[in-house]
């Protein structure tokens, strides 16, 4: 009887799953990202900004009507084999767009399933060009890692006065793999050379790839990975005395590696999407929300550096409310249509799309670690024609 | 064991009855498959759970059939999900999945059906080659070789070097998936679904194939093994082809199994096929009962569902009213989960079957020749 | 050529160090209940997670919190055998490996829970989290103590095990279960003791690792885990100086890898980046099956050698 019993305490636990009711006049934009994982820490920042932008802006007015916006959240967990049931998660509980993902290897890997279902999905900070070439139905608000590669060859190249560059990317990691390749592609341009290396899932002893670095004679260390992977390398080159500037994408502009930068000799140099004090009202009104909401702070790392993820989360998500407007209607269809139409001036710039679905961008920020205070420095702002 | 104690006889009732359940079960879900929004969480479950059915019940031949002690289950899925991927990557789209390495050396392509065969039979050749060294080796040695040579592909695959043919550590992707099953109309609207029982049909007719071998005569020589190597050998068992043998048909089903999940995921990535992938699967195979196949195909579906389905309301805040629900944030089902799988592997050591099959519920219970308690 | 390669010998006696410490928590385990125990990995990461919210709390002095996060490392090493392996002692061998495994599935899950899925940064220990430079490399000072450490640990375990009546009853135990209990020796206290003894090496080597490479998440423990284990099998599982050796000979080969396209290059054996530090984790293992294809007991596996 045992297996009887088992089964019908199994069928009880399904209640739940039907019981949730739904109430009228909500409108679903789900959220796509990870909450856990070697992106957790970035993906809760991207989170944040979402959050906030929901909590600022509850409700939105599709075709006369005021529809209450609620969030769904499905954890990707960083890894494209649970992305699927995320994917799934989110179709199945009849969101109208989706925001998401931080990490361009869990987008491509939930996109199919938002393409058999119709639903637009508007890619945050994954910035692989893989995410939405071939897809109508996935869109972007940031830059791509050609422009980004292109960006940071150039700096380390002209400004760090570079000639050999070593780059270190994490296997299988989609984003790590592509921003790696542009940047080798556009330094290799320049006239420099680039030695590039991949590590497995889970090191933690980034020593030896520090050691090659310095064997190789490079003097600039490229390493676009996960803030879990970047925060040890900072650490790990300030205990060896690594004589080379750190230079890394838009996933390592976050205060968590900023904090792990602090009090070393390290020089951590980054791009990205959004410079603190761009936008005086985001940025006190954010920095007073995490001060109220004591868990908002531990996801943002414990401090309130605003990441340029953040920025991007919180626009993304008026691009997605701009997007109901123009469809006049909750329907997922419909919100594609009227997608690639939609403009929006958000905190990180104007927002608007080519025919790839791409946001239309030719400005990244340069910045660098306060060693001392561990803040981040605004550098420079990088075009590329 | 009971059944295969008897010699053969008419089916009795309680088969006819269980190839009735059987039957039963596929026409619901084709007929579910018509009426329900195809987004449904059901249909996820249901093509997760076939896959891992399949993979379990190859493990579940190893394992809990012949005595093997194997963990390279995750490998073999591996090279079973890559070589279906390679060879059916339409060629308009290898341009762009194999963006760093210029489209690829591979430029044809090989009907889908195929391509599972081969990915089976290239996870057995592998399987071949790593069985000369491995299967000489005692259980927990052969535990962790068999766990070694599963890293070890997976590093391989993600070789740079190899490129070319594995896109490096990259994804593969655009190959065909399940919804290619659906039949279409001209216009691309699709007017039966299929991309939910066409796995179920394949996962059960491989499940079927592998019944019929543990029910042959080369079954009962791998159970022997099981249970007595020396006496097997004695009794005029040649222990080492047999134990390839098994070691082999496990990994060619593991392979379709792997193709399975690439069609179920879209995408293929080594990256994900870890040794906590074989934990998942042998943690099925326990829960099922090791040494039933009914055993490994419930708890596969039962897995997946509680895993995917069932229990995500626990990673959310729930209100009941004006209470909120302590504690239910993310990852508090996967503790849940945990927490069930501990109790299950403690307290019924047994599994949900045992070592009874579908048939056995329906049979007058009598206690088993090996003393073993009828739950 | 030396200025080449020390570097990579130094972070691999550091990490070999470390792995040995955990290994030893295996290959006495394995000695005594012929268990491999799965979730011993994932022990030493949930030692560095409490070390992270100990201090965080700030309630306890952080040198009062190395003591304590051993004791309750040690703890949790008790519990786990009381609680998930002790219930399976009679039961086939292979239930128990499998209850190792959701140990370990569930200390993960709840890591997992507790943190978010954040990465926890290590807090700093003064003195060994400083630098020190030998032979012009520089490096943390934990790189240096931690070989020292683990080879005075050892010798003082190896000292327990032959010249103390627990260890006379380990030894008794591990060569031979049912009749040490006839012989009135207390086997629950016996495996006890064991799995004490193991959790608290593990937290050592958790304090140490840590100190390292300063990011804890749960995962964190599955591949030294990993690597710790295939280093007692390398060894000859149930041998405490076969699994010290083995720890040291993967930790400095692993590093190795990492380093062997420089290494080769400079040595103009390779023309260019052949990608092998792609392989650093396979190599363990592919060195592993290595020696049990010629030896299928491992390094040190005699019959001969005292099993503990």
């Amino acid at each position: 009887m045992k297996q009887v019993i088992a089964l019908i305490l199994a069928l009880l636990l399904m209640v739940p799953a039907f019981a949730m009711a739904e109430t009228d006049k909500v409108v679903k934009i789900g959220v796509f990202e990870p909450a856990s994982g070697d992106s957790g820490a970035g993906g809760k920042q991207e989170m944040l900004g979402m959050q906030y932008a929901n909590l600022e802006t509850p409700t939105v007015e599709i075709g006369g009507e005021t529809y209450k916006v609620e969030l769904v959240y499905a954890d990707n967990g960083s890894s494209t084999d649970k992305a699927p049931s995320a994917a799934q998660l989110l179709v199945s509980s009849g969101v109208s767009v989706i925001l998401g993902s931080y990490g361009s290897g869990v987008s491509i890997a939930g996109s199919e399933y938002f393409k058999e279902a119709n639903i637009p999905a508007i890619g945050v900070t994954c910035t692989n060009p893989q995410v939405t070439a071939g897809n109508s139905h996935y869109f972007r608000v940031c830059f791509l890692d050609p422009f980004q590669g292109t960006v940071l060859a150039n700096y380390a190249y002209s400004e760090l006065g570079a000639t050999v560059a070593y780059s270190l990317g994490e296997l299988g990691n989609d984003y790590d793999q592509g921003l790696c390749t542009y940047f080798g592609q556009a330094f290799e341009a320049l006239g420099g050379t680039v030695i590039h290396e991949d590590f497995p899932t889970n090191t933690a002893d980034f020593t030896s790839y520090l050691t090659n670095a310095a064997n190789y004679g490079a003097s600039v260390f490229f390493c676009p990975v996960s803030i879990a992977y970047s925060t040890q390398i900072v650490q790990q080159a300030a205990s060896q005395g690594a004589a080379f500037p750190i230079l890394g994408g838009d996933t390592l502009d976050s205060n968590v590696v900023s904090n792990a930068a602090k009090g070393t000799n390290v020089d951590v140099v980054v791009t990205t999407f959004y410079q603190e004090g761009a936008n005086e009202a985001f940025d006190t009104g954010f920095k007073a929300w995490l001060g109220e909401d004591s868990e908002a702070m531990t996801n943002n790392g414990g401090n309130d550096i605003i990441a340029g993820v953040t920025a991007m989360g919180y626009d993304a998500y008026y691009v997605a409310l701009e997007a109901l407007k123009a469809a006049g209607s909750t329907d997922s269809k419909a919100v594609m249509e009227a997608l690639p139409g939609v403009t929006y001036d958000g905190v990180s710039g104007h927002i608007e799309f080519d025919e790839t679905g791409d946001a239309v961008r030719n400005a990244a920020y340069v910045k660098k670690v306060n060693t001392e205070t561990g803040d981040w420095e605004f550098v420079t702002e990088q075009t590329v024609g | 064991m009971s059944e295969l104690q008897q010699p053969r006889k008419k089916p009795d009732r309680a088969s006819i009855l269980s190839v009735i359940i059987i039957a039963a079960v596929y026409i619901a879900v084709f007929i579910a498959e018509q009426i329900i929004p195809p987004t449904s969480m059901l249909f996820t479950v249901l093509k997760k759970g076939a896959t891992y059915a399949l993979v379990a019940v190859s493990m579940n031949l190893l394992n809990g059939f012949t005595g093997i002690f194997s963990l390279g289950q995750a490998g073999f899925m591996l090279i079973g999900a890559y070589v279906y991927g390679i060879f059916t990557i339409p060629v308009s789209a290898r341009m762009d999945v194999y963006q760093y390495y210029s489209g690829g050396i591979v430029q044809f392509t090989v009907p889908v059906f195929v391509a599972m065969i081969l990915a089976g039979l290239a996870a057995a050749l592998f399987a071949f080659l790593i069985g000369l060294p491995v299967l000489r080796l005692k259980s927990d040695y052969l535990a962790i070789a068999t766990l070694g040579f599963a890293e070890i592909i997976r590093a391989l695959f993600q070789w740079d070097k190899l490129g070319p043919v594995t896109n490096g550590s990259n994804m593969l992707r655009l190959f065909p998936n399940f919804n290619d099953f659906n039949i279409r109309s001209a216009s691309g609207e699709v007017t039966v679904y299929l991309s939910t029982l066409v796995p179920m049909l394949i996962s059960g007719f491989c499940i079927a194939l592998i019944v019929l071998l543990i029910r042959s005569t080369y079954g009962r020589a791998l159970r022997a093994i099981k249970d007595d190597e020396i006496a097997a050998e004695a009794m005029g068992i040649r222990l080492a082809s047999h134990k390839r043998t098994a070691f082999c048909v496990s990994s060619f089903f593991a392979g379709v199994g792997g193709a399975m999940l690439a069609m179920y995921q879209n995408t293929v990535q080594a990256k994900s096929f870890t040794t906590a992938m074989t934990y998942e699967i042998l943690l099925i195979v326990v829960i099922g009962g090791i040494g039933s196949v009914t055993g490994s195909c419930l708890s596969s579906f039962l897995f997946v569902a509680c895993s995917e389905w069932w229990l995500r309301f626990l990673d959310q805040k729930q209100v009941i009213g004006n209470f909120e629900v302590p504690l239910l944030r993310n990852g508090f089902r996967l503790v849940v989960f945990s927490i069930i799988i501990m109790i299950v592997v403690l307290f019924f050591r047994r599994g949900i079957m045992g070592t009874k099959e579908l048939p056995d519920l329906f049979r007058r219970r009598r206690k088993t020749p090996n003393g073993g308690e009828s739950a | 050529m030396f200025n080449t390669v020390f570097p990579y010998l130094l972070s691999g006696i550091s990490v070999g160090g470390q792995y040995a410490l955990i290994a030893i928590g295996y290959t006495m385990v394995y000695g005594i209940l012929r268990l491999i125990n799965f979730a011993h990995g994932d022990v030493f990461m949930v030692a560095g997670i409490i070390m992270v919210y100990m201090v965080a709390s700030g309630v306890v002095p952080l040198w009062l919190c190395i003591p304590l996060v051993l004791v309750l490392t040690a703890a949790i090493g008790f519990v786990i055998e009381r609680v998930a392996y002790k219930p399976l002692r009679t039961a086939p061998r292979m239930s128990a490996m499998i209850s190792a495994i959701g140990v370990s599935y569930t200390l993960q899950n709840l890591v997992l829970y507790i943190t978010g899925g954040l990465n926890q940064i290590y807090p700093t220990i003064p003195w060994i989290s400083g630098s020190v430079t030998i032979f012009g490399a520089t490096t943390k000072m934990v790189t240096v103590i931690t070989p020292v450490l683990t080879l005075v640990l050892v010798i003082a375990l190896v000292f327990l095990i032959n010249h103390t009546k627990i260890g006379m009853a380990m030894r008794a135990v591990s060569k031979d279960f049912e009749t040490s209990q006839l012989m009135g020796i207390n086997i629950n206290f016996v495996i006890s003791a064991t799995f004490v003894i193991g959790t608290f090496l593990a937290g050592v080597a958790s304090l140490l690792y840590f100190t390292n490479y300063t990011t804890v998440i749960q995962t964190s423990g599955a591949m030294p885990g990993l690597k710790a284990f295939v280093a007692a099998v390398f060894g000859g599982i149930g041998s405490i100086p076969g699994a010290v050796v083995g720890a040291f000979i993967i930790g400095i080969a692993e590093n190795i890898i990492k380093g062997l396209d420089i290494i080769l290059f400079k040595a103009g054996l390779l023309k260019g980046p052949a990608g092998l530090a792609t392989f650093s984790d396979a190599f363990t293992f592919a060195l592993l099956i290595i020696i049990l294809a010629v030896k299928p007991t491992g390094l040190f596996g005699e019959k001969t050698t005292d099993k503990v």
